[in-house]
C-alpha cells in the first residue's frame, strides 16, 4: 500500500462564525502530483495554510509524514518545501541573500556553490547579487521555487505556482514538477486556477468548494468518467449529424464541424458508423471538458 | 535553530535603510549639542550657576566632557525611544505587511523561536544605539572639552562628583538606560503582534509613552497610587546614578518595575503570536 504523506480528517476552521472550511477530507500519497481544484474563496488557501501550521483549525486531523501536525510542526515543516500564495521576499536583499536567510533556517546547504546551483537551476543565474526589488513577478515565482528546493523537501506545496509567468516560465515550472516527481519521487501537491495545468501534470485531485471536499480520486478516472466533446471534420455535415443523432447527443452550431457528446471508448464506434454510411472524415479533434466537469461538480454543490 | 534566526534577523536589521536613520539623527544631534556647547556653552552654565554663585564659588572647569556626557544623555534619552520604536515595532508588523512572515513561518523553527530571535536582535539593535550614543558624548564629549569633576543639578541640590569617580557611574547609568530602552523594545515588538502594518506599532508604543509621561507629570492625587508602576515613571532611572549617596531603594524598585514590564509585555507577545493566525 501506498505511504500516506497528508491525510486530512474532517478539517473545520471557523473565524468566529463564519466557517471557512465545512468538511475538508484528502489523502495524498507518496510520489503523487496532488491537484487541488476549487474556485475563489472555496478553502484552498486555508486549507493550505492549514497544513503548513500558519492557521490553526477549528477541528479535525490534519497528519503529513504520520505525523499530527498539531503535535510537532517545526519536525513535520522540515520536510516540506512550499509557496503559499505569492513568494514575498526581502526586496531589501538580494536574491542570493534571501535564500541564504530562507536556507539557514531550513538547515540546507547554504554554501555560495548550492545557492549559485539553485538559482541556475530556475534561470536566475547571473541575478544573484540583484536586490529583489528588481524582480518582476515571474522571477519571484523562480526564486520561490529554489527556495522552496534548497533544502530538498521531500513534500511540496506550490500555491498557484505558474501565476504572472510568461507561456516559457509556465513550461519550465511545469516541466520542473515533472522532473521532481520522475527524477526524485517527490510528493507534490499544487493547487492552480489553470484546469488544464492540473489535467497535464496531477496524477490525482481534489475539488472543494464552499469549504467541502466534492471529489477526490485519480484524475484520469474521474475525467474519464466525462463525456467528451468529440468534433469530426467531415464531407457531410447534414448526414453525419443525422447518423451521430441517432447513437448520440449532437451538439448544434454555427461551425461546419459535427460536435458530438460521448465518451473516449464510443468514439471508434461513431468513427465506424460514420464510414459504413458513405461518409469522408478528415479529421477527428477531442476537447477534454474539464472545465465543463468542474462547474459541474460546484454547481451541484 | 533560534541562534541561526537570530543571525538572520541581524542581517536583516542591517540591511534596512531605517536603520540607519537612527544612527544618523543620533550622530547629527550629539554633534549639534556638542557644536552649541562648543561656541556658547560657558554661557549656558553662567546661566544654571547663577542662582548658587551668591552662596558657592565655583572653581576649575565646569564645562568638561563629563558634565556634557550628562546633558547629551538627558536631552536625548526622550528620543531614542522613538528611534528604538522606529525599528523594534516593525520586526513582526513589517514582515506580516510584506508577506515574508508567511514564508518565514513555514520554515522548521518555532514561533515562541522566531519571536525570541527578533526580540534578540531587537535589543542588540537597541544596545548598538545606546552604546553609539554613550561613545560620542563620553568620549568625543571628553575628547572636546577635557575630563573634570562633574557638576550635577537635581532636585536635592547640587551635587559635585570627583573626576575619577564618574565613569563607573556612566556605566551603570547607561545600563539602567538600556533596561528602561528594552522595555520600550519589548512594548513595541508586543504591539507588533497585533498589527499587519509597521506604522501602527511604532505610533501607538510613542502614544503610550507620552500617555503615561502626562499621567506621570501630572500633579492629580488619583494618579499617585499608579504613578510608581508606570515604566515611564522610570525611564530616567538612570539619573540616580549620579547622586550622592546613591539612592539604591529607589534604583532597586526602578530596575524591578522595568523588568516586570519587560516579562509582561514578552509573555503577552509570545503569546499573541503563538495564538495568531497568518492571513496576510
Amino acid at each position: 500500500m501506498d505511504e500516506k504523506i497528508v491525510e486530512i480528517i474532517g478539517l473545520q476552521k471557523y473565524y468566529g462564525k463564519f466557517k471557512a472550511i465545512d468538511k475538508v477530507d484528502l489523502q495524498v500519497f507518496k510520489g503523487d502530483i496532488y491537484g487541488f481544484l476549487g474556485p475563489n474563496g472555496a478553502g484552498k488557501s486555508t486549507t493550505i495554510r492549514c497544513i503548513l501550521s500558519l492557521i490553526k483549525s477549528s477541528s479535525g486531523t490534519i497528519n503529513v509524514f504520520g505525523e499530527n501536525i498539531k503535535n510537532n510542526p517545526t519536525h513535520v515543516l522540515r520536510r516540506i518545501g512550499c509557496i503559499v500564495e505569492k513568494p514575498d521576499f526581502y526586496k531589501y536583499l538580494s536574491a542570493e541573500k534571501n535564500l541564504e536567510i530562507f536556507g539557514r533556517i531550513s538547515e540546507a546547504d547554504i554554501s555560495k556553490k548550492n545557492i549559485h546551483k539553485m538559482l541556475d537551476f530556475v534561470g536566475l543565474r547571473g541575478r544573484e547579487k540583484d536586490k529583489v526589488s528588481g524582480f518582476s513577478h515571474g522571477m519571484k515565482q523562480r526564486l520561490g521555487m529554489a527556495q522552496t528546493l534548497i533544502h530538498n523537501p521531500d513534500l511540496i506545496v506550490l500555491d498557484e505556482p505558474t501565476t504572472g509567468m510568461d507561456p516559457q516560465g509556465i513550461i519550465d515550472i511545469r516541466n520542473l514538477i515533472l522532473n521532481l516527481k520522475n527524477e526524485f519521487n517527490k510528493t507534490i501537491i499544487l493547487s492552480s486556477h489553470i484546469l488544464s495545468e492540473i489535467e497535464i501534470i496531477a496524477n490525482r485531485m481534489v475539488v472543494i468548494n464552499k469549504g467541502k471536499t466534492i471529489v477526490e480520486g485519480s484524475v484520469s478516472e474521474l475525467l474519464n468518467s466525462e463525456e467528451l466533446i468529440v468534433t469530426f471534420e467531415t464531407n457531410n455535415l447534414e448526414k453525419s449529424r443525422q447518423i451521430a443523432a441517432a447513437l448520440h447527443k449532437v451538439e448544434v452550431d454555427d461551425s461546419q464541424l459535427l460536435s458530438v457528446f460521448l465518451s473516449k471508448n464510443e468514439i471508434p464506434d461513431l468513427n465506424k458508423a460514420l464510414m459504413d454510411n458513405g461518409i469522408e472524415i478528415y479529421g477527428i479533434e477531442t476537447k477534454r471538458k474539464l472545465e465543463d466537469y468542474f462547474l459541474k461538480l460546484i454547481n451541484q454543490a | 535553530m533560534i541562534l541561526k534566526n537570530t543571525y538572520n534577523e541581524i542581517i536583516k536589521i542591517a540591511a534596512k535603510p531605517r536603520t540607519y536613520i537612527s544612527v544618523i539623527a543620533i550622530t547629527v544631534l550629539v554633534g549639534i549639542i556638542l557644536f552649541a556647547m562648543k561656541i556658547d556653552g560657558q554661557n549656558y552654565i553662567s546661566f544654571i550657576t547663577a542662582s548658587f554663585e551668591q552662596t558657592l564659588s565655583f572653581e576649575g572647569k565646569i564645562l568638561n566632557g563629563n558634565l556634557m556626557a550628562f546633558i547629551i544623555l538627558q536631552m536625548l534619552i526622550v528620543q531614542i525611544p522613538l528611534l528604538v520604536a522606529l525599528v523594534t515595532g516593525d520586526l513582526i508588523s513589517g514582515e506580516a505587511a510584506m508577506g515574508s512572515l508567511r514564508m518565514l513561518l513555514t520554515k522548521p523553527i518555532s514561533r515562541t523561536g522566531v519571536l525570541v530571535s527578533k526580540y534578540m536582535a531587537g535589543l542588540l539593535y537597541t544596545l548598538i544605539l545606546l552604546l553609539w550614543m554613550g561613545v560620542l558624548s563620553v568620549v568625543v564629549g571628553k575628547m572636546l572639552f577635557g575630563d573634570g569633576d562633574m557638576m550635577v543639578l537635581n532636585s536635592d541640590g547640587l551635587v559635585i562628583l570627583k573626576y575619577n569617580d564618574v565613569n563607573w557611574r556612566f556605566i551603570t547609568a547607561f545600563g539602567i538606560a538600556f533596561l528602561a530602552l528594552a522595555t520600550v523594545a519589548t512594548l513595541s515588538i508586543m504591539l507588533s503582534c497585533f498589527s499587519e502594518n509597521s506604522i501602527g506599532p511604532i505610533v501607538t508604543t510613542m502614544s503610550i509613552i507620552i500617555l503615561f509621561t502626562i499621567i506621570g507629570t501630572l500633579d492629580v492625587p488619583v494618579f499617585d497610587n499608579i504613578r510608581p508602576y508606570l515604566f515611564t515613571t522610570h525611564m530616567a532611572a538612570w539619573r540616580s546614578m549620579f547622586e550622592d549617596p546613591l539612592p539604591f531603594a529607589q534604583i532597586k524598585q526602578s530596575v524591578v518595575v522595568l523588568l516586570t514590564h519587560i516579562f509582561v509585555f514578552f509573555g503577552i507577545a509570545v503569546y499573541q503570536f503563538n495564538k495568531k493566525d497568518i492571513l496576510s
